[in-house]
């Protein structure tokens, strides 16, 4: 199985594993992102995911699939969150299965670096202060290295 | 002139005000358009902006067609 989804409600990792278990797999990977309560100096409050629906899906599949070309691999699913998030909250989801461990782990690593860079998601910070800021995008008005300019 | 449906997320949702719009324009390649639509909605300065065309990664210099949907995607931060 290889598939990459977008989840607009908490889920369960524990029953994705399950699912990508399998009897000729001796190795599994996961990576879970969750949502950390500092950023570059900032206290965050809370985040707000949000994705090109559409494209993320298909950009997300592309990327499990080269996953499993380049790697043996037997499963690999993929999960991103969008909405509200508090802190601790699981943001993405990583699962990888393989016959052996080597594999698991770079497949997960590369989906994972991957899955940040050509996403179609977007993340916005609510700091302390009241300020908030779409990460990555240096010159937006409200972003956190503007605010003592 | 040609009809476009363009989207909007994230810090060009915000600057637009609104999710998505319909122009009329006589623009003809993507970057003409976002030249357009930057003048227009003040989008800040950004690094690297990639465009889609009918929902798959698409060209600056593409020759747009009417009726095309078009999406500008600012600097992404999943993870």
């Amino acid at each position: 199985m290889i598939d990459f989804r977008i989840e607009a409600n908490k889920f369960q990792p524990e029953k994705e594993r399950d699912a990508i278990a399998a009897p000729e797999c001796g190795g599994y990977v996961s990576f879970e992102g969750w949502v950390r309560n500092r950023n570059e100096g900032q206290e965050v409050l809370r985040l707000e995911y949000q994705a090109y629906e559409v494209l993320a899906l298909k950009e997300g599949r592309r990327i499990l699939a080269e996953a499993a070309e380049r790697f043996p691999i037997e499963n690999a699913v993929c999960i991103h969150r969008v909405g509200t998030l508090e802190i601790g909250d699981l943001a993405v989801w990583v699962g990888v299965s393989a016959g052996h461990r080597d594999e698991a782990f770079k497949a997960c690593r590369y989906i994972i670096d991957e899955i940040k860079h050509r996403v179609p998601v977007w993340k916005k910070e609510y700091y302390t202060g009241g300020d908030s800021g779409w990460v990555n995008c240096e010159a937006c008005a409200n972003h956190p290295h503007d605010q003592h300019s | 002139m040609i009809k476009l449906n363009i989207e909007y997320f994230a810090i060009l949702r915000e600057q637009a005000g609104f999710d998505s719009e319909q122009i009329e324009t006589e623009v003809t390649t993507p970057a003409e358009l976002f030249a357009e639509l930057t003048q227009r909605h003040g989008f800040p300065e950004m690094t690297t902006v990639k465009v889609a065309i009918n929902d798959e990664f698409g060209d600056w210099q593409a020759q747009l067609q009417d009726g095309d949907s078009i999406v500008f995607i600012p600097p992404v931060a999943g993870g």
